[in-house]
Parts: C-alpha cells; sequence; structure tokens
C-alpha cells in the first residue's frame, strides 16, 4: 500500500500518526481512503476537485504538479509525501 | 538555538541579493539545535511583500538534510522594509510549531537584524540566536 507522509499540521487530522497506509492506485483514491478512515482530512488536502494552493504532494520525489495532480498513479511502496507551502508576507 | 557565523551572515547575504524582493529559505538543525546548513531558496512570488517557498527546492533540502542525519529546523526570510519581527501574514502561515521562524530585516541595510521565533497557535516568542565560530 502507498505510504502516506502527514505534515505536523495535519496529524491532528489523522489520530496524530505521522504515516499512513491505505490502499489506492492514485492519488485520489488513496486520499479518499484517508478521507474514509479520517472523515475532515480531505478537505484539507483538496478543493473543488484540485489540490488546494498551499498543499504540495510528492509521489516518489516528484511534486504532482507535474505529473498528473490527483490522478498521478500510486503502488505499493509509494512515498507520498504532503509538505504545506511555506508562506508569509507582511 | 546555535548559528554559526558564516551560517548568519549567508541568509543576510541571500536578504541583499534577492532585494527588493523579499528572500526565503530553509535550514537545517542537528540534534543539538546548532544550524547545520542555510539553503537559500527561490521566492516564487517574486515579491516585496511576501514570499513562498520553491516547493520543489523545499523538498530536496528536506531530502538533503534527512541524508545528513539532520533536520529542516526552520525557515528565514527577509523584510526589507520592517522590522525582524513576524508579520501578521507570516503569523497566520506559520504551519510548524517545532520549526525557528528567523528574520532578516533590511529596514537599515548597513545594519541588518537577524531574530528567531516560534511562533505556536498564534503566539509569538522570541528565540536567543547564540552566533558561533564556524565548525569548519
Amino acid at each position: 500500500m502507498p505510504n502516506v507522509h502527514v505534515p505536523t499540521v495535519l496529524r491532528p487530522r489523522v489520530g496524530g500518526a505521522s504515516t499512513v497506509e491505505v490502499p489506492g492506485a492514485s492519488l485520489r483514491e488513496v486520499f479518499d481512503a484517508i478521507e474514509a478512515r479520517h472523515p475532515g482530512f480531505g478537505e484539507s488536502i483538496v478543493e473543488d476537485g484540485e489540490l488546494r494552493r498551499f498543499v504540495n504532494v510528492f509521489v516518489d520525489d516528484e511534486d504532482v504538479r507535474y505529473l498528473d495532480g490527483l490522478d498521478t498513479e500510486v503502488s505499493a511502496g509509494t512515498d507520498v509525501v504532503i509538505l504545506p507551502a511555506v508562506a508569509g508576507g507582511r | 538555538m546555535e548559528i554559526p557565523h558564516e551560517a548568519r551572515e549567508a541568509m543576510i547575504a541571500h536578504a541583499r541579493f534577492c532585494f527588493p524582493e523579499e528572500a526565503c529559505g530553509l535550514f537545517a538543525m542537528d540534534d543539538a539545535d546548532l544550524v547545520t546548513m542555510v539553503y537559500a531558496l527561490t521566492n516564487t512570488e517574486h515579491s516585496p511583500v511576501a514570499y513562498t517557498v520553491d516547493p520543489t527546492e523545499h523538498f530536496r533540502a528536506m531530502r538533503h538534510a534527512e541524508r545528513n542525519g539532520w533536520r529542516l529546523g526552520g525557515v528565514f526570510h527577509s523584510h526589507t522594509h520592517t522590522a525582524a519581527y513576524p508579520s501578521n501574514t507570516d503569523v497566520a502561515r506559520a504551519l510548524e510549531p517545532e520549526w525557528v521562524y528567523t528574520l532578516v530585516s533590511l529596514q537599515d541595510p548597513d545594519r541588518p537584524e537577524v531574530r528567531s521565533y516560534r511562533i505556536t497557535d498564534g503566539n509569538i516568542s522570541e528565540i536567543e540566536m547564540v552566533v558561533t565560530e564556524s565548525p569548519h
């Protein structure tokens, strides 16, 4: 199963875990599977069917925005890393 | 936190290099909270009033830190015309309670100011930066 690394800010939404293993053949399926286990998780990642602006996701070390977005294929052992954007300003 | 003199200078140099845009980057720390690496990264906003760290560079820096047995310990960015203190936006977007948020102010270009904070649940607390000699 894909292995999803959850950033600090989202851990309260998955029961405090830093990694979550769920089944899924695409990133969308993986996030849906987490949402099924932890209702409320999905809305922190996805908005109107797309990745939220300040959320970055890497599949096997590549930014999914340069792959197929939420349709990026994943398989057993795929590393999925969620990184919130680091941002600020006055 | 402890920071080698040259690492602090690297943050100031990146701030000056990017001026008049805000500069940003990340830094790695070891288990003793010593800054072990400064990553001068791209501000994808290219703005004098806002920054977003390039996500791919963020990811690469994280992997680099991990490979060396360090962790990403925090983020630095510059304020070109205001003090080295987190803005309301900085606080609102501070998502890592364990990170150090470092500000480089170029308000007085001849005397840049570097200060560090933790930002937890909207609360700002300054942390001491002990500047050390370079370990190398």
